[in-house]
């Protein structure tokens, strides 16, 4: 079984992806402004609610239960859509997904499929096998159809399209569309106008593709139903008017009760875009006789899934409902933007979901993708401690550099294992300050230290302060020495002679 | 290996054995004869601090140690430092290397076993001590391990918030006639939840003009390893930091954290831009008389 989740194998590592990123001032100048609108709007509708702490307590209690007995609850989803007239398939990798969802297409005889915003799909890659197979998929989600039809990547996974503005949208639609057919001769660069072509652009093919392909946000175990949640309305669209509806979910997206999601649906929306509620949401069971799609299809995903259950401090990162605060809290994700994690799922949350979907094989530089300064934690609604599994991943990545020659070797491992045995030794600390104010010496330059060899990527853009003639235990020493000479002090003369237990204390650590 | 207290303890018991057993006498003595209750310190006079200074402060900012040394004792207590300790382990463990950070725990749970409360000017190693140090003794798979790490954790506390929280001094007696700004480190801030704790202790400082910082709860971008690692990153970082401190027009910059701190002033200092940075202790420890350096 091959795990592949997006292009990831592919991607440069996170340092050089970003060295290009943040050289790209426009780009910079969309992240900011985004986020930063984003951040203040979620904070501001978050502050409204006393029980936030609550809230966030119990998404997390409910997601830690549910990932105990994922097992029962799947199948009691899978007895349940079965029983309303749903087809459930199970897809062990993303080949599997792919293969199915191609292949029910072309049982169907379809050639083109329109899509809800689905970040599974993205996962499996399966609008490049489609095209492969020549099927057409629409992406009908407003900032998915701008990255579709601009031949870009999502950058955020609530917000695709975060990192490009209305001026660069509008190029790529006066690119793609037939905005003479459609009416629009001469496309304006106002947010409405722009959503008024894609409207128009979309509305025809709702109307006309037979086949509908969506994730879900949640999975209702006791009902077998599906939810979606969606600001446009474009997802129902999907939802409901074609004859077949594959969905493709992945399997932690279960929630016990209809009841739980009372308290994810307080938090979703609030956490994603800072609204109150979300303008749609979809819940539906399989088939109704009377209404909506005629066939429908499940496949749920495992994809790397059941893998980092079996990891006791990974595990939370299947805690994640997909609201995205934690991109837009992360200071490294707001200089970065999306591209540069190389990752279908980016920022602080993708930094821990990546490696570990794929066995850590790919994504290795996304753990050290952060400062670890906590604001994804504090953002996150069902309070997945992403700066905690980060340090666990590096510490999986460390053991396996750890256990090979050229890894052990390293400077940095080196330096680490040289460093620890210093830190165990107050004797050799002594001497290890000895060395490094000696060191320094032919670096010195007026007061700081502004280029050494071996630290360039610090001093390259910053000084370092030199190391003073004496340090603290040094300056403590003196003080009390001179304070014992002086015969002042009644502790002193209690206290046994400090160069006596030194020498103990030296003779212990040979 | 013996680890001996230099000055003189309240506790009888001064030299501790590695060997658990006796380590586990030694530390049931310490804390069924002297340990008081935290909540107990408040207003307390004559209170025995046990300061540990972190690894680097020790060596780069030997300054903010003298100053934490100066307000504890203008403030009647007595301080005592004891000379074995050397590193919490953050450093290591942040970067993944958690085998490595293992003897640096056991260290630093056998040097503190019986002291009545430690004092840290660092919020960094902290948020170490705090919410990783129970964790990992218990990864270690020693029990006598993780009951030393339950028992002296509660007793550590980041240098402010000893003040404030602890002793219940909002004012220190400082004098600091100059422009300052406060950087809330990512620690204090999100990790030891510190809120206007530091700026409480600021706001009392005579002739002290304190200027908030703009979008102050952002990260300055060092991270450790992480300066290092993703050089660039933590220099766009950096550099809105940077400005925000700049368009305060502060002469000073002030924060819990002398790592974020010494990332700040490399920047800083790069630009010619004048505006120092220290320590909070550094310009609590500051009178009219006794300027601090």
């Amino acid at each position: 079984m091959s795990v592949r989740v997006g292009k990831a194998a592919d991607a440069p590592p996170f340092p050089e992806a970003a060295r290009h990123a943040l050289e790209d001032s426009q780009l910079r100048h969309n992240m900011r402004h985004a986020t930063h609108v984003i951040r203040n709007k979620r904070n501001n509708i978050v502050g409204e609610l006393p029980d936030w702490p609550q809230l966030r307590a119990a998404g997390s209690q409910i997601k830690a239960h549910v990932m105990r007995y994922l097992d029962l609850y799947l199948e009691q989803f899978e007895r349940n859509v079965t029983r309303a007239g749903g087809h459930v398939h199970w897809a062990n990798d993303s080949d599997e997904a792919r293969r199915i969802i191609r292949e029910l297409v072309e049982q169907h005889g379809g050639k083109e499929v329109i899509k809800v915003k689905t970040m599974t799909s993205e996962e499996i890659e399966l609008n490049p096998e489609l095209a492969a197979h020549g099927i057409t998929p629409y992406e009908t989600d407003l900032a998915e159809l701008i990255i579709q039809l601009g031949d870009d990547f999502s950058s955020h996974f609530v917000v695709p399209a975060l990192h490009i503005n209305h001026l660069q949208i509008r190029q790529i639609f006066k690119r793609k569309m037939p905005l003479e057919q459609m009416g629009i001769p001469d496309l304006g660069e106002q947010p409405p106008e722009l959503a008024e072509a894609a409207r128009r652009y979309l509305r025809e093919k709702f109307l006309r593709v037979k086949v509908g392909v969506s994730g879900a946000n949640f999975a209702v175990a006791e009902t077998g139903s599906l939810v979606v949640v969606e600001s446009e309305g474009n997802g129902r669209m999907c939802l409901t008017l074609p004859d077949v509806l594959i969905s493709v979910v992945g399997i932690e997206k279960i929630v016990p009760t209809f009841q739980d999601l009372e308290v994810f649906f307080q938090m979703l929306a609030r956490s994603a875009t800072g609204e109150r509620m979300s303008p749609y949401v979809s819940v539906w069971t399989a088939v109704n006789p009377n209404d909506g799609p005629k066939e429908f299809h499940v496949v749920l995903l495992d994809n790397g899934r059941t893998r980092v259950l079996a990891d006791d401090e990974g595990k939370q990162a299947l805690h994640c409902i997909r609201c995205a605060a934690c991109l837009n809290a992360c200071p490294v994700y707001e200089r970065t933007g999306g591209h540069a994690y190389g990752a279908v799922y980016p920022g602080p949350i993708g930094a821990i979901l990546m490696p570990q979907l794929q066995a850590m094989e790919h994504s290795q530089s996304l753990p050290y993708a952060s400062s670890l300064c906590g604001a994804c934690y504090e953002a996150c609604p069902v309070k997945i401690n992403i700066p905690e599994v980060l340090i666990h991943l590096r510490s999986e990545l460390v053991q396996e550099k750890q256990s090979h020659i050229g890894g052990k070797l390293s400077r940095e491992n080196l330096g680490m294992k040289v460093m620890s045995k210093v830190f165990q030794s107050e004797w050799l600390l002594r001497r290890a300050h000895k060395l490094a104010r000696l060191g320094q010496g032919p670096f010195l330059d007026d007061g700081v230290v502004s280029s050494m060899p071996g630290l360039r990527a610090w001093t390259s853009s910053r000084d370092l302060p030199t190391i003073p003639k004496q340090s603290f235990r040094e300056w403590w020493r003196e003080r009390e020495k001179s304070s014992r000479s002086a015969g002042v002090s009644e502790a002193g003369a209690r206290r046994r002679d400090p160069e006596r237990s030194e020498g103990t204390r030296e003779r212990n650590h040979e | 290996m013996k680890f001996q207290s230099v000055t003189c303890s309240v506790h009888p018991i001064t030299a501790i054995s590695r060997f658990p057993g006796r380590f586990l006498a030694v530390l049931t003595a310490a804390v069924s004869s002297c340990i008081l209750a935290p909540d107990s310190l408040s207003g307390v006079h004559g209170v025995l601090v046990s300061l540990f200074i972190a690894c680097y402060n020790d060596l780069l900012f030997p300054n903010t140690g003298r100053a934490v040394v100066t307000v504890l004792e203008r403030l009647g207590h007595t301080v005592e430092f004891r000379s074995a300790q050397t590193c919490c382990g953050q450093m290591h463990y942040n970067t993944g290397y958690i085998r490595e950070s293992q003897p640096l725990l056991r260290r630093f749970v056998e040097i503190f076993a019986d002291a009545q409360v430690i004092c840290v000017p660092s919020s960094s190693c902290v948020a170490m001590i705090r919410d990783h140090y129970p964790k990992l003794a218990r990864e270690m798979g020693d029990p006598k391990l993780v009951e030393a790490v339950d028992q002296v954790v509660p007793r550590v506390y980041e240098f402010t918030e000893f003040l404030v929280k602890k002793l219940g001094v909002e004012d220190v007696g400082a004098y600091y006639p100059h422009r300052v700004t406060y950087h809330p480190a990512c620690h204090s801030l999100r990790g030891l939840q510190l809120g206007d704790v530091p700026y409480r202790l600021l706001q009392r400082v005579r002739s002290l003009e304190l200027i908030d910082l703009p979008e102050k709860e952002e990260c300055c971008g060092f991270g450790g390893t992480f300066s290092i690692k993703n050089a660039d990153t933590s220099q766009a970082m950096l550099a809105d930091k940077v400005r925000t401190i700049l368009d305060t027009a502060a002469e000073l910059c002030v924060a819990t954290d002398n790592s974020c701190l010494m990332h700040i002033f490399g920047a800083l200092h790069r630009g010619r831009t004048g505006v120092k940075t220290a320590h909070i202790a550094e310009v609590l420890a500051s009178t009219e008389t006794e300027p601090f350096a």
